[in-house]
């Protein structure tokens, strides 16, 4: 039989690439049995590129906010100044901005998302792993101030970007910013459009400083220092110079983010010190690992042989799947961790249907390796309906495309994404590996 | 085995089970989290070195510096949950100075959530919306599967039952003991939903099975030899979901307990009720049927 070699195969690769992805560094080292061992076990991060495709894992567990410690944090944002045909750019801008923020504030991955909820928009904002929440939250809060400097009339030559001195205009003059297409060169350019007020005072500041640089700057960070080319007096000004099409977008949100100053405000907050965090994590891996030994040993009782090999099933399960929360990334939450639990549970209960039925099958009088496969065939119509709901449930939780009717909680997501993995990996290791292993145990047991 | 024999000792045991809890949800109804009303909840720990006082001193303490405070619930030896209208974190940090008075070295906040009041109202709208949602997902997907008004209606009866059984449980439990029902009880209440329904199929589908195999046989017997033959699948199905939600509740952290036990009592209803609730109703409603027909 080939294709039962080659599943084999294939389950078998399978396991030991889960198993490397999954095991965390560590360090052999024994001088027993006259050995001299010491070997150190560690991985590279994964690193794949093709062409412009990019696949980077650091293959770490991401861990939630209630998990790593850290803050949740929901602000609103105050739309009242801006045309609703703003609106979709401004908060984009809000959100590039705190992202900025927070990336000075030196956290490693932060979560920044934008909601929509009827005619308010709102950010949430994610920090695991921080410890000052109170001065992030002062952090994110302010609203983006930008400003145009100019060389002061004392800077020489090697003038650094000190020498540049405030000027009267401001995000408030600049209405909005947009990315457009040089007509003769077709290159992407920025455009700059002011308020009547704000056009004046850039026509003043233009006038004077004509062949030399105005430097714009994003909450004292300099985005950029253009050279003036002529005085500009209708209150439209154009940025030019090599832009890639991301540069210029980039650009043009972060003068948004000045030009449309939305203010924000915490609506909901969630502070989760790192203790406990910590403690949650320890007792509920324990408790995985408890619950995991009794369904080992219920099975392996109840049902045998096939029971041991539905156990090592349900171990190469466990196993794919932690390859997978590292892969994909799955961000754990507790929350996920229990959908992950009651998945190991869910797991074995194809396998148990399934032996029920071969049961069934020898009482009936079917030969032995017949009943086998009548029980794998029959009891899949049971299987598929079972799985199906809990399916379609998590799909609702989920939400998967953002229905603004639908909760989209971080917490409820997590246990949906990691019950509706747990039930798809279980479908193969309940069925295809339990099989497979079967037919090769048993067609040795019987000859 | 004749267990359809004992069919109304069946619904007597369900009923003692869901008539307290019903008549709970009744006249207290259930106790929202701040999820879904808005408000503050302040976690601390006291520090070792300093016994700490009783809920009742905080709450008044607080109440007489002039907090709205809803309850102070004591959680562990050290810890205390403090609800609160909803409050600014500058608040929150008052509360926890003014605590810290008494005390040798300052209490350790370990939570801190604040919901306001709009986005409480607007996750209740949605989570009525995903119950309502889930429940025509399922109600849909019986109707599909049986195609026959019988099963499809008592299947959709005994998940009733397991509501019922689950929400009348944390009825009592929210006036008795203050448990909360959040978004994460909603989430376990919608996962039941799918338990129940899938281990009603299973028995389901054994009784059209041997209906198709034997159609001789009486109705009662079917069902009968059909129980038989699935209650060893559907007991050890759930013995191993209940392994690891018992490992989780004794074992697992403070947040997710409740979530835990209602998955669990869940469990319990969904695996009972497929046996002990569907399969009778179906055997009741046959002989209704029946005996109109023979009237005729």
């Amino acid at each position: 039989m080939t294709r039962k070699r080659i599943l084999l195969l294939i389950i078998a690769l399978l396991t030991f690439v889960s198993l490397y992805i999954d095991l965390p560094p560590f360090r052999l080292k024994t001088e027993r049995f006259g050995l001299n061992l010491d070997w150190q076990f560690s991985r590279p991060p994964l690193n794949l590129s093709i062409g412009n495709f990019r696949f980077y894992r650091d293959l770490e567990i991401k861990k939630g906010v209630d998990l790593a410690g850290g803050a949740h944090l929901v602000f609103q944002a105050d739309m009242n100044n801006i045309a609703p045909s703003d609106q979709l750019e401004a908060i984009q801008a809000v959100r590039n901005n705190i992202e900025r923020r927070i990336n000075l504030f030196g956290l490693a991955e932060p979560v920044v998302q934008t909601a929509k909820s009827g005619t308010d928009y709102r950010l949430i904002v994610e920090l695991a792993g921080v410890t000052d929440v109170n001065q992030a939250v002062d952090l994110i809060g302010q609203t983006a101030q930008l400003d145009f400097r100019e060389l002061s009339p004392e800077a020489t030559e090697a003038a650094s970007l000190d020498d540049f001195v405030v000027t009267d205009l401001t995000g408030k003059d600049l209405s909005r910013s947009e990315v457009q297409f040089n007509p003769q060169t077709g290159e992407p350019e920025v455009s700059l459009q002011f308020s009547p007020d704000g056009g004046r005072k850039f026509s003043d500041i233009t006038t004077r400083n004509v062949d030399r640089p105005l430097a714009i700057f994003l909450d004292e960070i300099p985005l950029t220092a253009p050279y003036v080319k002529e005085a500009i007096q209708d209150g439209r000004a154009v940025i030019n110079g090599g832009f890639t099409l991301d540069d210029a977008k980039k650009l043009s949100i972060q003068l948004n983010a000045g030009a449309l100053p939305v203010p924000v405000r915490v609506i909901e907050q969630k502070n989760i010190g790192a203790s406990l965090g910590e403690e949650s994590v320890n007792r509920s891996l324990q408790a995985g690992l408890i619950g995991l030994t009794m369904v080992i040993l219920f099975m392996a009782v109840y049902y045998g042989w096939k029971g041991i090999l539905a156990d090592i099933a349900l171990i190469i399960y466990g196993l794919i799947t932690l390859a997978l929360y590292k892969l994909l990334p799955v961000t754990l939450t507790l929350p996920g961790i229990a959908g992950f639990i009651l998945s190991v549970g869910m797991a074995v209960d194809a396998n148990i249907l399934i032996f029920e039925r071969m049961k069934e099958e020898i009482r009936w009088g079917k030969p032995y390796n017949l009943a086998m496969e009548l029980g794998f065939g029959r009891a899949w119509d049971s299987i598929r309906d079972a799985n199906s709901v809990t399916l379609l449930t998590c799909f609702i939780l989920f939400n998967p495309f953002n229905w603004p009717f639908l909760n989209s909680s971080g917490m409820v997501r997590g246990f949906a994404l990691n019950l509706a993995l747990g039930v798809l990996l279980s479908l193969f290791t309940g069925i295809v590996v339990t099989r497979t292993l079967i037919r090769t145990f048993s067609f040795r047991k019987k000859t | 085995m004749n267990w359809m024999k004992f069919k109304w000792l069946y619904f007597l045991l369900s009923a003692v089970v869901i008539i307290p809890g019903l008549f709970s949800l009744l006249r207290f109804g259930l106790r929202p989290a701040i999820d879904f009303t808005g408000g503050t909840l302040l976690e601390i720990r006291y520090p070792v070195d300093s016994p700490p006082p009783s809920a009742e001193t905080i709450q008044s303490e607080l109440a007489n510096a002039g907090y709205e405070i809803y309850s102070v619930q004591p959680s562990g030896s050290e810890n205390f949950i403090i609800r609160t209208r909803s409050i600014e974190k500058e608040q929150a940090l008052a509360i926890e100075n003014l605590l810290s008075e008494k005390t040798a070295s300052p209490v350790e906040e370990i939570r801190f959530e604040s919901v306001g009041p709009v986005l409480g109202r607007e996750l209740l709208n949605k989570t009525v919306i995903a119950i309502i949602l889930a429940s025509l997902v399922i109600l849909s997907y019986i109707a599909w599967r049986f195609k026959n008004a019988h099963f499809g209606i008592c299947a959709v009866l005994a998940m009733f039952h397991d509501s019922l059984v689950l929400l009348g449980v944390f009825s009592l439990l929210g006036h008795f003991a203050s448990v909360e029902v959040d978004s994460l009880f909603v989430t376990a209440m919608l996962t039941i939903l799918s338990f129940s329904v899938h281990d009603t199929v299973v028995v389901y589908d054994r009784i059209r099975e041997s209906q198709h195999h034997q159609p001789k046989t009486p109705f009662v017997n079917l069902v009968n030899q059909a129980v038989t033959e699935t209650l060893s699948r559907s007991l050890n199905n759930s013995l191993t979901i209940i392994f690891m939600l018992i490992a989780l509740y004794l074992l697992g952290g403070e947040t997710t307990k409740w979530f835990v036990f209602a998955l669990l009592v869940g469990t319990i209803a969904g695996t009972y009720s497929s046996t002990f609730t569907a399969a009778p109703l179906l055997v009741v409603w046959h002989n209704l049927t029946h005996r109109r027909q023979k009237k005729i």
